[in-house]
């Protein structure tokens, strides 16, 4: 589905990815862990070019989005993003959050856009919040949110960036139990994370990233079980 | 009234020395109430205020544009450099730097008497170049207003797939302008108040009205005074009316 060749990305003299080579295939749920400034966040952040790479071709369903004459915004619809900090849009009720994007960009009609919304917000358990704005909200109301407002899109990919490092601990579990369930409908998924009981859970593949380059991937049974090199096992000394 | 003034004012010339508060009355007669003059006040009150007009429409056009492109240029991807954007970047940079780097006065002056030199018309004129003027600061106050919004909302719109045009006028745009009220409506009392400059150009606004009751009636003070009180006026009210816009504003937070 996303083939990653020789990516490398610097900001200035900074080298933060370093060569990376590597494939996800459809309905792969891939984890990505490592130290903080090992380029995790970068890496996915590379592939819906939110960064430009500095070198290196990262290829979407076949079409190389690297390529200056690629349209990025019609590649951009396949994937939904998830952040950190949520960047739901604070000027919108929730309701506009979710639709805006895919009536803006001639996905959905205005009335289609709405039935969507509500379907997603009663998924969600929100459909109380439609108009209220993204301020009145919890922490993990407003991830489950953002999730949500992707998902309007009908991605083929979502990629989360920490999705639950700015919550509080006890909003944390309402929000990973969504993306669970995302997984377990057979969604392609890329999420950096520190939950390793999540990795644990849903993961097929874990990467393990440091110093810009992946130093170690397996299944989770065995990365955790059987790390083999010794940043690995140090990291997961200080984690687990 | 009119006798009283009339009297007193014959008495004055006749070299009698009248009393503090018949002095008074006879200069502020004078000043503001014989022949009229009042109105000539109220008029250039009136010039006052659609010059500012005149010039705040100009001005916000011309600064949402220059901000536009500035912010759209400094935000282009690397690798995905618009020459045409560069181009007008690079105009937008000089405006910006010119107007903001020579005193508004000069500016008058060189737009009435090197650009539109055969233009009589220097009310207008002085308009337009204050309109100009404002422009670069307006400019740079939304441009700032743009920057102040999070990095991460035009990301969120963009990882939507949605455009950079698109992410700005729903998005960016509607949480610049909460920001930049109270620094754009700063920047309308000077302009209000920078009006008076046109003057020097043959502009006839307040102070002009001023100047032409001083050369008829060889006194200063009062109609100075006067002119002042009414820009004074003019002021209050309208950082009244902007406090107001801004309560209502947050009110509709919800924070």
């Amino acid at each position: 589905m996303i083939d990653i060749k020789n990516l490398s990305k610097s900001f200035g003299d900074h080298l933060v990815l370093n060569n990376i080579s590597e494939h996800i295939a459809p309905g792969e749920k891939v984890v990505v862990i490592g130290p903080s400034g090992s380029g995790k966040s970068t890496f996915l952040r590379c592939l819906n070019l939110l960064e430009t790479p500095t070198a290196g071709t990262i290829t979407f369903d076949g079409v190389e989005m690297t390529d200056p004459k690629v349209k990025i915004d019609e590649m951009r619809r396949q994937m939904g993003m998830v952040f950190q900090h949520f960047n739901l849009f604070p000027n919108l009720t929730i309701r506009k959050n979710i639709t805006l994007a895919p009536v803006q960009t001639g996905l959905m009609k205005p009335a289609e856009a709405a039935d969507t919304a509500e379907t997603l917000l009663r998924r969600i358990g929100l459909e109380d919040k439609a108009d209220a704005y993204p301020a009145q909200l919890s922490g993990g109301q407003k991830q489950r949110v953002a999730i949500a407002r992707a998902l309007a899109m009908k991605p083929k990919l979502m990629l989360f960036d920490e999705p639950t490092s700015a919550l509080d601990p006890e909003m944390v579990g309402e929000v990973l139990e969504l993306m669970k369930e995302l997984a377990a409908e057979g969604m392609t998924m890329v999420v950096v994370t520190h939950e390793m009981g999540f990795a644990r859970e849903v993961a097929t593949r874990v990467l393990f990233m440091d110093g810009g380059v992946i130093m170690e991937q397996n299944t989770p049974e065995q990365l955790f079980q059987d790390p083999q090199c010794e940043r690995l096992r140090s990291f997961l000394a200080k984690v687990l | 009234m009119a006798e009283l003034y009339t009297a007193w004012k014959a008495a004055m010339a006749a070299g009698e020395t009248l009393s503090g508060w018949q002095t008074f009355f006879v200069k502020f007669y004078q000043a503001f109430i014989d022949a009229e003059r009042w109105k000539l006040y109220l008029s250039g009150a009136g010039t006052v205020l659609w010059v500012t007009a005149l010039a705040l429409v100009i001005g916000v056009v011309l600064g949402v544009l220059v901000a536009l492109v500035r912010t759209a240029h400094d935000q282009q991807r690397p690798g995905h450099r618009n020459i045409l954007l560069g181009v007008l970047n690079f105009i937008c940079k000089i405006y910006t730097t010119i107007i903001r780097g020579t005193p508004v006065m000069v500016q008058l002056l060189i737009f009435s008497f090197v650009i539109f030199v055969n233009s009589r018309n220097f009310t207008l004129i002085g308009a337009f170049g204050l309109g100009l003027n404002s422009g670069a600061y307006v400019a740079e106050i939304i441009r700032g207003g743009l920057m102040s919004v999070d990095v991460g909302q035009m990301e969120a719109g963009r990882s939507l797939g949605m455009n950079y045009f698109t992410v700005m006028r729903f998005v960016i745009i509607p949480q610049a302008v909460k920001a930049i009220l109270p620094a754009l409506g700063n920047e309308f009392i000077v302009l209000l108040k920078d009006t008076s400059l046109i003057t020097v150009i043959g502009g006839q606004e307040l102070i002009y009205a001023a100047q032409g009751i001083i050369s008829r009636t060889y006194e200063a003070m009062y109609p100075l005074l006067g002119a002042a009180a009414v820009y004074l006026v003019m002021v209050m009210l309208f950082t009244w009316l902007l406090g107001r816009l801004e309560r209502s504003l947050r009110k509709s937070d919800r924070h």
